[in-house]
């Protein structure tokens, strides 16, 4: 027989030792704890879902999804993340169930990482779906739970950028005829590659000024005065939906008491196939990119029950890292007890672990050595009354 | 824990580019130190007056130092960022070690089957003739790449050209031009919103002497 392998396993997975599942408990617990006050639910899918259906629907490329065959020769998916599979069961299980629906989970997601070994290509997530309410103040609602989560993470310094992709796609439209060279320039952003956005916008048979603004797009970032400009400005109408939604939004986070956490960015774009109107990051504590979600209207629609829908997905394992929460540890006790106390120590381990702490029995034998008991905060033994002390 | 808010770290390539980028970033108002030349042996300059610290590293690491934010900032080949494809921000061409990622073989090369290419990118190469729908085998080498089409391991080369010298001095020509190339300022996707405002002053200041000197915007 072949030796097993002990240490190897595939690209990119990971095991979990326990103090690293104590902390991805504790933030998956903190998170959830918020998500719960403000009414969301949590619901469980399959890892496994049909390629047709889920990976094909899904905001990830395919070259990055894990394809397997069943035993009919259909190609099944590891699902590379949670929210077409939660648009699959609102649109399935729950099509009776009214709108709005909101929901949320914790998961593992599979996502092939090509060029590094040292990426991980099972990750952890955390994260909410508010589905069929078209309202500004639904907008709001997430970006404003993502920042209570965050907070209830321990992270400091929480900025959330916010892009429209409706409102950069109407603007766009407005200085270019093309829709072939609008989609570059989109693609341009969604690679983050400003360089290249300028080196297309300067290609382009536009007049001076308009090309200026076309490079302005890069710099609008800021807050609500960046849309009473929008607003003010000679625009469409297109533009003026996506800027008045963006204020009712803006207001909303103003009421929430978000706002300040919250800047706009025109250039911010996110899966470009997926995303229908606002898009949005979160970054915090030094440097860490932690959540990103958004808008995405046309998702239940593919499964046959349209509505308008948004929600985000908080890296775990990066969360860990940004906040500098520590799960509250129990003191934890070695109990020694001689054979024939055994009753009394099984009592008293009782009597202690009702008070919350973590107690471990070890029965001492004479001439035995005792185990290693390094990773405990105390050790207690059993005495009877008849032992002389 | 109190991190200045304000300090960024700048990841700058050793080598071709070094003084050039240096040189800019002098133009840009920058005091960085007189003495701090590349042949050094410092791994790290730090620049307390000007909030910065700069890190000495080998050009085709930048991204990876900045994709994981131990530097904010960096400086790099265009070249290099095709070749690695990381996700960071490229903000700025600095237009500054200017050359072309080409294809290259001797004059008199005959057509061949099953071609190689010996490169150091091969990714790059990998990518172009998947383009020109050319099927190549692509050999990777880390340096002497120019040695592959003289002693048989190769065909064809993939490599930058700036004067097209050391083509000459080997016997190969240029035969075909894949990319411009030029260096370019690339800043981490954290830092790029958490560090907003110093990041900017800094792409401001570097984009204004690459104004200055004709280059575009």
């Amino acid at each position: 027989m072949a030796k097993p392998r002990e240490f190897e396993k595939p690209m990119g997975v990971r095991d979990f030792p326990p103090e690293l599942v104590s902390k991805m408990k504790w933030v998956e617990e903190r998170v959830e704890e918020r998500f719960r006050a403000w009414g969301y639910r949590e619901v469980w899918t399959p890892t496994l879902e049909f390629f047709d259906t889920v990976g094909r629907a899904g905001a990830i490329e395919e070259h990055k999804l894990f394809k397997l065959l069943d035993g009919e020769g259909r190609t099944l998916v590891l699902r590379p993340d949670q929210t077409a599979p939660i648009a699959r069961v609102v649109s399935s299980l729950m099509r009776n169930h009214p709108f709005p629906l909101r929901l949320c989970y914790h998961a593992n997601v599979f996502r092939a990482q090509e060029r590094e070994a040292g990426r991980n290509a099972e990750f952890f997530q955390s994260g909410v779906e508010l589905v069929g309410d078209d309202t500004p103040e639904a907008d709001a609602e997430v970006i404003a739970l993502a920042v209570e989560a965050l907070e209830a993470c321990g992270v400091r310094n929480i900025q959330i950028a916010v892009g429209h992709i409706g409102l950069l796609d109407a603007l766009l439209m407005e200085y270019i005829e093309d829709p072939e060279a609008v989609s570059r320039l989109k693609e341009s952003l969604g690679r983050r590659n400003l360089v290249e956005f300028r080196e297309r916008v300067r290609d382009l048979d536009v007049a001076p000024e308009r090309r200026e603004d076309l490079f302005s797009l890069l710099s609008s970032r800021g807050e609500r005065r960046l849309l009473d400009r929008l607003e003010t400005g000679d625009h469409g109408k297109a533009v003026g939906d996506a800027v008045s939604h963006l204020k009712e939004m803006w207001e909303a986070l103003e009421d929430w008491d978000v706002a300040s956490r919250v800047e706009l960015d025109l250039s911010l774009v996110g899966s470009l196939e997926y995303y229908t109107g606002m898009y949005f990051e979160g970054y915090g504590s030094d440097g860490f990119y932690l959540l990103s979600g958004g808008r995405y209207d046309h998702l239940l629609g593919q499964f046959g029950r349209p509505g308008p829908a948004r929600g985000f997905a908080l890296k775990t394992d990066r969360l860990i890292m940004a906040g500098p929460g520590q799960p509250e540890r129990p003191e934890r006790i070695a109990l020694i007890y001689p054979r024939r106390y055994r009753q009394e120590a099984c009592r008293m381990a009782g009597r202690l672990r009702r008070k919350g702490k973590c107690v471990t029995l070890f029965a001492s034998e004479a001439g035995h050595t005792p185990p290693s008991f390094s990773g405990f905060d105390r050790i207690e033994e059993v005495i009877g009354d008849d032992d002389p002390r | 824990m109190t991190i200045p808010a304000e300090k960024l770290t700048v990841a700058m390539p050793k080598g071709r580019i070094f003084e050039e980028a240096l040189q800019l970033i002098r133009e840009a108002g920058y005091r960085v130190p007189a003495e701090w030349a590349e042949d050094s042996r410092k791994l790290t300059v730090e620049v307390p007056e000007e909030n910065l610290s700069f890190l000495m590293v080998k050009p085709v690491d930048v991204p990876t130092y900045v994709e994981h934010g131990v530097a904010d900032l960096g400086v790099v080949g265009k070249d290099v960022l095709l070749e690695e494809d990381r996700d960071i921000y490229e903000l700025l061409d600095l237009t500054i070690s200017p050359c072309r990622m080409s294809v290259a073989g001797t004059p008199d090369r005959e057509t061949v089957l099953n071609p190689k290419v010996a490169t150091k990118y091969p990714r790059i190469a990998d990518r172009y003739f998947r383009e020109q729908g050319q099927q190549v085998e692509v050999v990777h080498l880390n340096g002497s790449v120019e040695l592959a089409p003289l002693i048989g391991l190769a065909d064809r080369i993939v490599d930058i050209v700036s004067t097209g010298r050391t083509l000459k001095e080997n016997g190969l020509v240029e035969l075909e031009e894949i990319a411009r190339i030029t260096s370019r300022l690339i800043a981490n996707r954290a830092s790029y919103r958490l560090k907003s405002a110093p990041i900017h002053r800094f792409y401001e200041r570097l984009a204004h002497v690459v104004n200055e000197k004709g280059g575009s915007k």
